[in-house]
């Protein structure tokens, strides 16, 4: 059975990219340079979620609603897959730091949120939306992995779901560890059949273990692909951008990669 | 939601506070034992009582897999050995081909331990982390799957699914999608949480920790009792020849609340349409199924919410929480009880929920406070977890 799917939409935030609008010529052309990446407040969110929402929700809900805003799409009825490598960085550091202090007093707002589907969950609420969600996680294959899931849901269910990567540096001591070199989020609504406003036919596919894994030409772009498992998204991001026919093949896991067939629309 | 085609459940095991394997927890279900106790865990004093694996630290991992040197990790292979369980996984990779099989897996704090653990060994000059601590093959979500698809020399599509107390349903219905796409012909799917500082302290800062043993549709029920577990299946497109499958997946319903991160929606409406989806991809109607293994943690507000989804959709079907047995396994817990609902099937036996002293009279369902034989055809088990994530699995009998 055939994986293709149709893209509706994009959101994206990352260092030097503000939306898909302002993005897509930089990644098909050239000149893109870096720069601090702004967290929105999700001002979807009700006040009190607002208040305890981490920089990981805030990023994952900023890409969701661009793409939902781009597309004219009601969340109410889409089902969700987030992807994250890391989730909340901050919020797991400070509950480390506190479990290994001596009064050991979790805050209930912060073990709430060490959930990996802590995005998920406040999208839901934002939108009000019982919609199926999956949150997963691949270490530097979240993005592909994400891919894979939310195209499979898309074919099996025959619904569109709106797929959400994002990851976020942590603070030290793990960022020595895990040294994620910027914040990264991107969104993709995909839909079972191609409307008046798909961009793309993308058809992902396992590819044979020898497949050679793209990269980006541009040096900088190339240290972000490699510095977070979301930006890994950049080669698709970039065939995107450039239009046309093209295959994409993205880091997904040893022995594995994930081939992505892209017919612009 | 449409039909979907049924999905050979081949095999299974699991490991939990009652014990390794089935039988032993065959014997546990019938017997109405619980592998529940009120002691510490590590440096923890909480009055409070956990479902504690025996023996999880007694057996190190493999030599060329000591990276992933953690308990999630130990008890996952242990679990995995369990009923010879890891050679059928390799059988099925033979058969299949490594690439063509997939590892799907739940957890919810993947090898956190170890980094709370690692975070009391901070350099006192730096803050750095211990040198020994391995963040990729520990601490991250990913990191239980990378150990069972380097364990198994498993190459096809892997991921962590992390939706808290539902994480291990969902991947039932992860694996049973990319079959029927035909991009695997079979998974390795399962769940893994073991006991942490993080869970123990932070679900007693959420007052949702029982001082007593937890007791699921108890009137005087006080929150849930923490365990930790591993619980494993696989799936193929066909079961080997001359082999007859242990169970056939019918049904993996999901939906969200969109309510709240740490409340169930009050009527359980995002939990009654998980069993609806269920149902639906089943082909069953709610009079079909024979018993429903419940969430049933046994805090007030989850019982009561779920009691009331239970009703609308089942009605009077016989049902029961099993984690007065194991306790919550939180990630590991969908497939913990996907595993116990299959056991049902086997043994043609409901379980008796457990430590009910006086049944809570405002709850509908038709909760079984007794063991007995009944005659099970089809079986759903609910799981549900923060951020109003709801899955309902539906397993059915193999019928010659």
């Amino acid at each position: 059975m055939t994986t293709t799917v149709y893209l509706e939409a994009l959101g994206l935030l990352g260092p030097g990219l503000c939306d898909w609008p302002q993005a897509a010529p930089l990644l098909a052309q050239g000149g893109w340079q870096a720069s601090d990446v702004p967290m929105p407040a999700p001002q979807r969110l009700p006040a009190a979620e607002r208040r305890r929402a981490g920089a990981v929700v805030k990023l994952s809900i900023a890409v969701a609603d661009q793409a939902c805003t781009a597309a004219g799409c009601d969340p109410l009825q889409l089902a969700t897959v987030f992807s994250s490598s890391s989730g909340d960085g901050a919020n797991c550091h400070a509950l480390c730091e506190t479990l290994a202090g001596t009064d050991r007093l979790v805050s209930p707002t912060r073990f709430t949120n060490s959930v990996h589907n802590a995005p998920a969950g406040y999208w839901h609420i934002a939108t009000q939306s019982r919609a199926p969600s999956t949150s997963l996680c691949a270490h530097d294959a979240s993005f592909a992995s994400g891919l894979l899931e939310a195209a499979v849901q898309v074919v099996a269910w025959q619904r569109p779901v709106l797929l959400v990567a994002a990851d976020v540096p942590y603070p030290e001591p793990l960022h020595a560890v895990r040294p994620l070199t910027a914040p990264f989020g991107v969104a993709m609504l995909l839909a079972p059949q191609r409307g008046a406003r798909s961009l793309a036919a993308l058809t992902p596919t396992l590819a044979p273990a020898s497949a050679a894994v793209d990269g980006c030409d541009d040096a900088g772009l190339e240290a972000l692909r490699v510095g977070v498992p979301a930006a890994r998204s950049l080669p698709l991001l970039q065939a995107l951008a450039r239009g046309g026919t093209h295959t994409a093949v993205l880091d997904h896991l040893p022995g594995c990669p994930l081939q992505v067939d892209v017919v612009a629309l | 939601m449409k039909r979907i085609v049924p999905v050979p459940v081949t095999a299974y095991t699991l490991a939990t506070a009652l014990g390794k394997g089935r039988d032993v927890h065959a014997e546990a279900l019938r017997a109405g034992r619980s592998g529940l106790a009120a002691k510490p865990f590590e440096t923890v004093e909480l009055p409070t009582w956990i479902g504690e694996v025996p023996g999880v630290d007694a057996q190190p991992l493999p030599p060329a897999l000591a990276a992933f040197e953690c308990r999630n990790n130990r008890l996952a292979w242990q679990a995995l050995q369990a009923d010879g369980f890891d050679a059928q996984v390799r059988a099925a990779a033979a058969r299949w081909g490594a690439h063509r099989v997939g590892v799907f897996l739940g957890t919810s704090t993947s090898g956190i331990l170890q980094t709370e653990l690692a975070y009391r060994r901070r350099d006192a000059a730096t803050g750095a982390l211990p040198a020994d601590f391995h963040y990729a093959e520990t601490h991250n979500t990913y990191s239980v799957a990378a150990f069972a698809r380097a364990l198994l020399g498993l190459t096809g599509p892997a991921a962590v699914l992390s939706t808290a107390c539902s994480s291990s349903a969902k991947v039932f219905g992860q694996a049973q999608r990319m079959i029927a796409l035909g991009l695997i012909d079979a998974a390795l799917v399962g769940g893994v949480d073991s006991l942490c500082l993080t869970t123990l302290y932070g679900f007693h800062s959420l007052e949702l920790l029982s001082p007593d043993v937890c007791r699921p549709w108890d009137a005087g029920r006080h929150g849930l009792s923490l365990g930790e577990a591993g619980a494993f299946a696989l799936l193929e497109r066909t079961a080997p020849a001359g082999a007859v499958p242990q169970g056939l997946l019918l049904g993996c319903g999901e939906s969200s609340d969109g309510h709240h991160m740490s409340s169930p929606h009050p009527e359980g409406l995002g939990a009654a349409e998980a069993m609806q989806a269920a149902l639906a991809q089943a082909g069953l109607q709610a009079a079909d199924i024979d018993y429903v293994n419940l969430h049933g943690t046994a805090t007030p507000n989850n019982d009561q919410a779920e009691d009331l989804a239970v009703s609308a959709v089942f009605g009077a079907v016989p049902c029961s929480s099993t984690k007065g047995a194991t306790g919550h396994t939180l990630g590991a817990a969908g497939a913990v009880e996907a595993a116990l609902s299959l056991l049902s099937l086997r043994e043609q036996w409901i379980p008796a929920g457990l430590h009910v002293r006086q049944r809570d009279p405002s709850l509908h369902a038709n909760y079984q406070t007794t063991g007995r034989t009944a005659r099970l055809r089809h079986v759903a088990s609910n799981s549900f977890g923060f951020g109003g994530s709801n899955t309902c699995l539906v397993f059915g009998e193999v019928t010659q």
